[in-house]
């Protein structure tokens, strides 16, 4: 007991949010999905410095958590945008003018898909169905359905977001 | 006290349900009109969301789709005592759309609020199980086999010989997993159960529990449906502090816990095995089969996996009976499917039929053509690995068999339609695009295969050597059929192969760089 404090330190004082979230599912591996759903929540994203202390808590290797991360198009590994705006892609969508929404959305964000707009407002995704298809062309802004709608609504709506 | 609907759905809050329904509230409220708004689950009738209904003397009266900004004139016009309105739709229950249908997994859905245990008792909820309680496993496999039900997720595999297999293993601990990775474009019914009559599930996967030996069971949703992860949720919380679900259910001896599971965006999880995979916290890569999941399913255990509407439509047959499920449907495909009318097509929805209707009535008789009133030119049914279907073959009867027959699939019942705008040879490119962003990658047809399929496409539309590589093409779609390991890469030439076959003017286009010299 030195009192000496590194920077590692320090960072192990402070409670650690993925073991926090894992200890929540009894450190289950098949719990994995959830945990890094609930870290990305809280986080915004999945931080590299998470993955070692999952692989631990949940006695799994480091390179399955990674392989995990990397499977499922949920999971970021950089900060995204205070909103998340996914436009849906798929065949009933495009069916509906959907391919003419995503290039407005692209066009009106200065955006392509993946990327966050430079004022860190918003990311905008590609999703593939949300089962609106008869509302189409849909969307999903952070967890609100948006349907029939237009390059214009999409405007609107972007604009509100900003403000 | 009057009552006023308005759907929670997520479609009808896609278009403002949640906006009219404080409208309503606050216009009542500076009316000084005493209201009690109840946010059901949806109808089905998409295209009159938010579809408001009020509840007098004859009856719920529907007005429809209604906005905010007119909330107003509604007010004006009396629509609280059901009074005439540019938006009337009259009684709800005598709207031909609904009138006209079957039924009998959706025959709530609209009409409660979801999370009221009381509506759906007093509508007929838990009868079913209640007669499982007391039945032998072996018993409800045999009403499950009577039923006729098959696989609802579109493989079509007869329910009572998987649960017949899962009640005859051994095993200490058995599952059931419900696939509610429901990721088909153009379909919605299963996000329709878990978001409008979420008890039903909950019930047909207790019964699976009981029929199985089962006692644990998961619901794998996948996260592009908040809504019905967050109904799910509340609704096994809200069973779970009833005793409708968790030890000795109704005080008899058996216990069923369950618990809901969040997808990650994985196209692939819809397939059994790798949803498996998922559920144990891993990559969603699909497994060899055999061993069958009924078999050796999640963490090694004997596993009963059926799709939602599966489960949905078992307390049913529990409640009347096998029997009565059976009567509906033509030849092997029995009872009802809940078809979803979707994409370009004017009145989309739930339509649930009897198996036998044929396209052109579900398109024209209910859909009533294209959204855009132009003309219909393809219909994709089964979701993004079914056929792409012409105008000349709307008169194939909706059965599993039929389908197969026309080198087509009923799937999921998914029905997306198109105009005559669309480009089919860009719509057979996005079928190889999906497949190659969407593939887990395990076995090379699928993963390879994919991105070459785009390639070739790209060489065709452009006029490339275009005879040749139309060859290639098909020996590329022949190789994926025959080498994938699952359907993702097996079925992904059906819409390309259809479309090529039945929109080949698509595919030839004048030769760009070659022919022009």
């Amino acid at each position: 007991m030195s009192g000496k404090h590194t920077l590692i330190d320090v960072r192990v004082t402070k409670p650690d949010a993925a073991s926090i979230i894992a200890s929540r599912y009894d450190n289950r591996p098949d719990a994995l999905l959830e945990i890094l759903h609930d870290l990305q929540a809280e986080m915004g994203f999945v931080p590299e410095a998470s993955l070692p202390v999952l692989a631990k808590a949940l006695n799994i290797s480091r390179a399955e958590v990674h392989g995990v991360i990397s499977f499922y198009h949920d999971f970021r590994r950089k900060p995204a945008g205070r909103h998340i705006v996914k436009v849906c892609r798929a065949e009933a969508c495009q069916s509906m003018k959907g391919n003419e929404l995503a290039e407005a959305a692209e066009k009106t964000l200065k955006v392509k898909f993946g990327e966050t707009t430079s004022d860190g407002a918003i990311t905008l995704e590609a999703v593939y169905c949300l089962g609106l298809c008869a509302t189409s062309p849909s969307m999903l802004v952070d967890e609100r359905p948006y349907g029939r709608m237009t390059p214009k609504k999409f405007k609107a709506l972007v604009e509100e977001l900003a403000s | 006290m009057i009552r006023i609907y308005v759907p929670r759905d997520s479609a009808a809050r896609a278009v403002g349900a949640d906006e009219v329904a404080d409208a309503i509230m606050a216009e009542a409220a500076a009316q000084k009109i005493s209201i009690q708004i109840i946010r059901n689950g949806s109808r089905g009738m998409m295209w009159l969301e938010p579809l408001v209904e009020i509840e007098t003397p004859k009856g719920r009266v529907a007005y429809g789709p209604v906005e905010v900004g007119d909330v107003n004139s509604l007010f004006k016009s009396k629509f609280h005592e059901g009074g005439k309105h540019k938006l009337s739709l009259g009684l709800t229950e005598e709207m031909p759309y609904l009138k006209n249908q079957e039924r009998l997994t959706f025959a709530r859905c609209g009409i409660t609020d979801p999370l009221s245990l009381s509506d759906y008792i007093s509508l007929g909820g838990f009868v079913g199980l209640k007669k499982a309680l007391s039945m032998k496993g072996a018993e409800i496999v045999t009403e499950v086999t009577t039923s006729g039900l098959r696989g609802r997720g579109g493989a079509g595999f007869p329910t009572g010989i998987k649960w017949k297999t899962v009640h005859d293993a051994k095993a200490d601990q058995k599952y059931v997993c419900c696939n509610a990775d429901e990721g088909d474009s153009g379909t919605f019914a299963d996000r329709m159960v878990m978001e409008g009559d979420p008890f039903m599930l909950i019930e047909g996967m207790t019964i699976a529990g009981i029929a199985g030996g089962a006692t644990i069971g998961f619901i794998y949703i996948r996260s592009e449906y908040p809504d019905a992860i967050r109904t799910m949720k509340d609704a096994i919380r809200i069973a779970n502090t009833a005793k409708w679900l968790g030890q000795n259910i109704q005080g008899s001896e058996h216990s069923f816990s369950l618990e809901v599971r969040t997808g990650a965006g994985a196209y692939i999880c819809g397939e059994e095995t790798a949803m498996l995979d998922s559920l144990e916290g891993k990559r969603g890569m699909v497994r060899p089969k055999p061993p069958i999941p009924a078999l050796h399913g999640l963490f090694g255990k004997p596993t009963i996996i059926n799709n939602v509407l599966s489960f949905a439509a078992v307390p049913y047959i529990l409640a009347e009976g096998g029997k009565a499920y059976e009567n509906y449907g033509m030849g092997r495909s029995r009872g009802t499917l809940p078809f979803q009318l979707a994409g370009n097509i004017k009145h989309g929805g739930l339509v649930e039929k009897a198996f036998g209707i044929t396209l052109r009535q579900l398109i024209e008789d209910f859909g009533g053509g294209t959204a855009t009133g132009k003309p219909l030119r393809a219909v994709q049914v089964g979701g993004p690995l079914g056929a792409y279907l012409p105008e000349a073959q709307l008169d194939l009867p909706m059965d599993y068999e039929a389908f197969a027959t026309a080198g087509a699939m009923v799937g999921h019942g998914g029905v997306v339609v198109f105009d005559e705008s669309v480009d089919m040879a860009a719509q057979a490119r996005f079928a190889m695009e999906f497949c190659a962003i969407e593939s887990c990658g395990k076995c090379t047809p699928c993963r390879i295969g994919s991105t070459r399929g785009v390639e070739v496409i790209d060489k065709i539309v452009a006029g490339i050597e275009r005879d040749e590589n139309l060859l290639l093409l098909d020996d590329l779609c022949q190789t994926m059929i025959d080498g994938s390991l699952c359907a993702m890469g097996g079925l992904t030439p059906m819409p390309v192969q259809s479309a090529i076959k039945y929109f080949p003017e698509d595919f030839d286009r004048p030769a760009k760089m070659v022919a022009a010299e």
